[in-house]
């Protein structure tokens, strides 16, 4: 498809010796993020301290519901925020590169090869004046020095590459044209298109019908492995986390409440807010039982109290918890406890990722910002 | 099974739309569709979008005229009715919208919307009194104060505004609310509060639901029956843990094996991964609708259409499928089959 002397050749190719090294090696490191937002009500502050870490070849999924600052963070990291939103604090590193320091020109040059970002709303994404293929090509125009002619050529093979059929005569043709599984696919090779080392995705299968979710998840699955890139993919679908995700980062309020592996969080969640949206899933229920809710509503961002932005919905709220903001801790079983039942999900994992390296020393540990996160009791 | 409350026999609705690639102007929405609803019963009705769950939907509101087909509620035909009679019927049917944003007027209170229907249908409660209690019954009812019909509707989270438009339907004290999406625009926790209230209104009130959903955890969850639908035909329906548990028709099992699941023990499942996506309804493909998508399509498929047939499941129990070639069993079909469509796909 390329030529051999394109850099990014080495990168997607799978099974030798530099892309095993590259496995898991952290590419993305977020630490103590802030994002402000200036209202007519005063100044709100939508991200708080949120940090996390993204791993070449995994995916790391952003979970929460409407409002608790997930696609805000996402917009954060690829630099493309509102203009009333400011990056109040924190460090965004790429590659070894603070992005938050950088001026916004610098950020471009930098940031554009190496970080693709795929919207929930494909429609609104694409410019509906241009044809796709101007679209596709113009991040080779911009960031190779490609001619029109070339980045055509380009286009094309990156749209072979999604899956789209007839890319030779379809390339011509205005986003209204494709239908939404393949607008769906024509920003996703947008964000792939120079082999990014960090591909975010926003939701990329919310306006889908659920077997084209199931196509654009596996296309995605397919171009993290070929590109041995991090994903980051910021949903509001458990489901989706369980069945997609290496780890998980739960949000709530701008906060990150809980982090680490998936199939530890989902079978064992430290934060009240984790377990309580895994009891609102209707499964292993009979039918017409009763499902166990979270009462309640997240607080507005003006309003959000000073101690547990939780406790206004917890079911094991103290008074301390009113009084004091708990951090992110490692919690959850410690490793020489039940050190079969981890090693045995970190194994599961590695060999889902492609590889096996049995590297359970440096998997992400588990965290939760609880003040009674070891009494949480599951069943 | 409880004696149907509304039952469509043999339904079609048909669309008149500008020229399409092949000439076809005519786009068959609904193509003989037949389906019962018992008193007290909720009727799942799944599909992926354009597959005419809203058409029918609208149908069964009387927002649409059938070309063809009979609907019988308790015995009548309401699409013969004229005046009070045809106004008395309309009472009992009553609908829950998905968008709880769009569907409340910003300018009236929450009162206000509530007690709306009732200014066409006069005789339920004739007086102001008799209608100021009965708004703050209803506030109740689904879960708000009685001192919240005064505010109006953008000082309401989602959930709560979908409470509202559940109130404005039981207002009139329908026999049928039709539900389409209802929760699919709220967050997680919100939706599980709202099912439990559907659920315990129908409890109370022995209200029929037809539940329309691309959720399928939430249809399993509710659904008393299901039926799915593919290109304005039932291609599947019975029993939900039947249809679930032992799905006959592929699209059927492709459609709940598309479907992300939550299991926490994370074990990795085969899944079947369809390719393409739904045909335009302009130009669907002959004979068995589903052909060009199914992995066991074979020539008759392409020539004939299939009947609905009884299926009958490894437990003995039966239900109603429209293939030429059903699943025997599910197992099956997560061997060689699911790989092979799995490895067509991409």
């Amino acid at each position: 498809m390329k030529t051999a002397a394109d850099p990014s050749t080495l990168r997607r190719t799978r099974g030798n010796a530099a892309t095993e090294s590259q496995a898991h090696d952290v590419v993305l490191q977020v630490s103590g993020l802030a994002v402000d937002i200036r209202t007519h009500r005063g100044t709100v502050r939508a991200v708080n301290s949120v940090g996390f870490e993204a791993r070449a070849g995994e995916t790391l999924a952003l979970l929460g519901e409407s409002g608790c600052g997930k696609s805000m963070t996402a917009k954060a990291l690829a630099g493309i925020m509102d203009p009333v939103c400011d990056l109040a604090d924190g460090q965004i590193v790429l590659n070894g590169t603070d992005l938050a320091a950088l001026t916004p020109k610098e950020r471009l040059k930098f940031a554009g090869p190496e970080l693709g970002i795929v919207f929930q709303d494909a429609l609104t994404a694409l410019n509906p004046v241009y044809t796709v293929g101007t679209q596709l090509g113009e991040a080779f125009r911009i960031h190779r020095g490609l001619n029109a002619k070339q980045a055509k050529a380009e286009a094309i093979e990156l749209m072979k590459r999604v899956g789209i059929p007839e890319p030779e005569s379809r390339v011509n043709s205005y986003p209204h044209q494709f239908s939404g599984g393949m607008r769906q696919r024509i920003l996703i090779a947008m964000a792939v298109a120079l082999n990014p080392r960090l591909l975010i995705a926003d939701e990329p299968t919310t306006a889908l019908d659920v077997t084209v979710q199931a196509q654009i998840m596996q296309l995605l699955r397919k171009l993290r492995e070929e590109g041995q890139m991090a994903v980051i993919l910021i949903t509001h679908d458990l489901a989706v986390v369980a069945e997609e995700a290496d780890s998980v980062a739960v949000m709530y309020a701008g906060n990150v409440v809980e982090s680490g592996p998936v199939a530890e969080v989902f079978a064992d969640p430290r934060h009240p807010y984790t377990k309580g949206l895994l009891e609102s899933v209707p499964v292993h229920l009979e039918r017409g039982d009763q499902l166990k809710s979270i009462p309640g509503s997240p607080p507005e961002l003006h309003d959000i109290p000073s101690g547990c932005v939780y406790q206004s919905r917890c079911p094991m709220v103290q008074d301390i918890c009113r009084a004091e903001r708990p951090a992110l801790r490692p919690a959850g079983r410690r490793r020489t406890q039940s050190g079969a039942a981890t090693a045995e999900a970190d194994l599961e994992q590695a060999t889902s990722a492609g590889t096996n390296d049995g590297g359970a020393t440096d998997r992400p540990v588990r965290t939760a910002a609880c003040h009674f996160s070891e009494e949480i009791t599951n069943a | 099974m409880p004696e149907p409350l509304l039952s469509i026999e043999g339904l079609t609705k048909t669309f008149h739309v500008a020229k399409s690639a092949s000439g076809n102007t005519r786009l068959k929405a609904l193509d003989g569709i037949s389906l019962t609803v018992g008193r007290g019963e909720t009727l799942g009705l799944v599909g992926e979008s354009g597959c005419g769950k809203s058409t029918l939907a609208r149908t069964l509101m009387m927002l649409e005229t059938p070309d063809e087909g009979t609907v019988s509620f308790e015995g009548t035909n309401p699409f013969g009715l004229k005046g009070k009679e045809l106004l008395a019927w309309r009472r009992r049917v009553q609908m829950v919208f998905q968008d709880p944003f769009a569907s409340l007027n910003a300018r009236m209170s929450a009162g206000d919307i509530i007690a709306e229907p009732w200014a066409t249908h006069r005789s339920l409660y004739p007086t102001s009194r008799e209608r100021d209690e009965r708004v703050k019954e209803l506030l109740q009812m689904v879960g708000l104060r009685a001192s919240d019909a005064r505010k109006s509707p953008q000082e309401f989270s989602g959930g709560q505004r979908q409470r509202i438009g559940i109130a404005r339907a039981l207002a009139l004290k329908p026999d049928v609310i039709i539900l389409d999406e209802p929760v699919s625009a709220l967050d997680l926790s919100v939706q599980a509060q709202v099912l439990n209230l559907l659920n315990e209104l129908q409890k109370e009130l022995g209200v029929s639901y037809i539940f329309i959903s691309h959720d399928l955890t939430v249809v399993r969850h509710v659904a008393d029956r299901v039926a799915v639908m593919y290109l304005g035909r039932i291609i599947e329906t019975g029993e939900t843990e039947e249809v679930f548990d032992h799905p006959r028709h592929p699209y059927t099992a492709a459609l709940m094996s598309a479907s992300p699941k939550l299991d926490v023990t994370g074990a990795k499942r085969d899944r079947i991964v369809l390719q393409g996506e739904l045909p335009s309804p302009l130009d669907p493909p002959s004979g068995c609708r589903f052909r060009t998508r199914c992995w066991k399509a074979q020539d008759i498929c392409a020539e004939v259409a299939p009947e609905p047939q009884v299926v009958t499941a490894p437990d003995g129990r039966r239900h109603l499928a429209e293939c030429h070639f059903p699943l025997d069993t599910i197992m099956g079909l997560t061997g060689a089959a699911a790989a092979a469509a799995t490895a067509n796909a991409l």
